[in-house]
């Protein structure tokens, strides 16, 4: 147990691995057929690596590698529409920096940038705010991309540029929906999924109750959880407490930050500000109903969708991915990483060719990280 | 930018926008207040909060913020916003 001495409290991790191996035991769980546990959020991808989480459990329990990275979901076509925003000679065009090197058709918002493009990496849609009133002779657009985290700050900015009467601001919103995609993966007949573990912080302004269809419709567990490995141990035990008594709840591990409720501030600007589009476009997932966010009417004025004449009002664009990228198949679970065959020869973090290679919340970049040897070996 | 950082808000800095100074892990930087102001504003300095992107968006005690910050520290998510923070402040130098 090398990796043991990472936790804060290892005695308190090693009790729960012998618990999860003790009910893996009991529930007949093996390497051969093992429960399957999806982690939806990124960030919990990424601990589950940066930990060796999956080493230490009993071999009985495959994590997959759920949809819960934004920049690992956008289609190359929101990427391309991006850039011809990001051309127009008027705009300053703003965003996360996560989104600069995910690739589009022609160029990506980085080599766009080289390019000439005025493109400037923020922290915060409060920071393109600012941008805007202080260049009040440029159009400022801010690229609005993630789940409920970041989707109520976008709405919130767009109601302070209201207030303020500000003219040259827009959001190009390509904000998703967690439930939404989980919901398409259960409805996949492919699909076998024992149970999931809920992302925390996406959780923290939702809630709870938008998981219920989970345990209710689909006879599922999951389990909200936080970002520390015992956190997510504990929270790997609890799914299988739940699949060994025979239950199928949704519970809160992660409660000392997520209230059942969420943060109702949030939800009252993101339901003012936006309405669902009837489907939207996932990288490796297609179209899924009501999965995407636009800005209702009442704030076309700070819609780049109606600004511009670009994006999904425009009527939807859907391009191929790359040849040889295998993102859709891995973003399923239908593959490990390591079973593309761009995998580490045409597809590197340092030249990604699939956007799971982009950010360090991507299975690629997670096992191309930390997967070490493994990943040699299960490459072999 | 998935992930909240903790910081300490340490002063009000605009009432009416509801803005505020935190700290996160020394470098400091205006964020909104809006998502956890249910007190009278000035009541927030000296609380810690999650912040997502420039917004507080959730009030948690010193020692979960403590613990919070350790586990972003070994994911390398805790360099990646502040970072990124550095990042939104040299975006705001006009015709860079």
């Amino acid at each position: 147990m090398k990796y043991a001495t990472e936790f804060r409290d290892p005695k308190a991790a090693r009790a729960v691995l012998a618990r999860i191996a003790a009910l893996a035991d009991r529930i007949g769980a093996t390497r051969e057929n093992p429960v399957h546990i999806m982690e939806i959020c990124g960030g919990h991808t990424h601990a589950i690596f940066r930990y060796g989480l999956d080493k230490l459990v009993h071999e009985g329990v495959e994590f997959i590698h759920g949809p819960g990275c934004p920049v690992c979901v956008l289609p190359m076509a929101r990427v391309d529409e991006c850039v011809e925003i990001a051309e127009r000679s008027e705009v300053i065009f703003t965003t996360f920096g996560d989104a600069m090197r995910v690739p589009g058709t022609r160029k990506s918002l980085m080599q766009a940038k080289a390019d000439g493009a005025d493109i400037r990496m923020v922290y915060s849609p409060l920071d393109a705010l600012e941008l805007a009133r202080r260049d009040p002779g440029r159009e400022v657009v801010f690229f609005g991309l993630g789940f409920e985290t970041t989707t109520p700050s976008t709405a919130l900015a767009i109601q302070q540029a209201a207030r303020e009467g500000l003219t040259n601001f827009s959001v190009f919103c390509n904000h998703i929906t967690v439930p939404e995609p989980i919901k398409a993966l259960l409805d996949d007949p492919h699909m076998v999924l024992d149970g999931f573990i809920g992302p925390g912080h996406v959780s923290m302004v939702i809630g709870t109750h938008p998981y219920d269809f989970i345990a209710q419709d689909y006879g599922k567990p999951i389990v909200v959880a936080g970002f520390e490995p015992l956190d997510l141990l504990q929270s790997v035990l609890m799914v299988l407490t739940q699949i060994a008594e025979g239950r199928a709840e949704v519970e809160n591990q992660y409660a000392r930050v997520v209230p059942e409720h969420g943060n109702p501030v949030s939800i009252a600007a993101m339901a003012d500000v936006y309405e669902r589009r009837p489907s939207f476009e996932w990288r490796g997932l297609g179209e899924i109903d009501a999965s995407g966010l636009r800005i209702r009417p009442a704030y076309a004025a700070y819609d780049a969708e109606e600004k511009f004449g670009v994006g999904y009002a425009a009527g939807p664009r859907q391009v191929p991915e790359p040849e040889g990228c295998a993102c859709g198949q891995v973003m399923t679970g239908r593959i490990k990483p390591t079973a593309c065959p761009q995998f580490g020869k045409g597809c590197t973090p340092e030249m990604p060719l699939g956007a799971l290679m982009v950010s360090s919340e991507g299975a690629c970049a997670a096992y191309w990280q930390y997967g070490g040897a493994r990943a040699t070996e299960a490459a072999e | 930018m998935c992930l909240g950082i903790p910081g300490q808000i340490v002063a009000i800095t605009d009432e009416a926008r509801m803005m505020a100074l935190a700290e996160v892990s020394g470098v400091r930087r205006e964020v909104n207040v809006a998502c956890i102001l249910d007190r009278p504003i000035a009541d927030l300095v000296g609380e810690w909060a999650l912040i997502h992107v420039g917004f507080a968006m959730a009030r948690i005690d010193a020692d979960e913020a403590a613990k919070t910050l350790q586990a972003l520290h070994d994911l390398g998510e805790a360099q990646e916003a502040l970072e990124a923070m550095e990042e939104g402040a040299k975006a705001l130098e006009v015709g860079q």
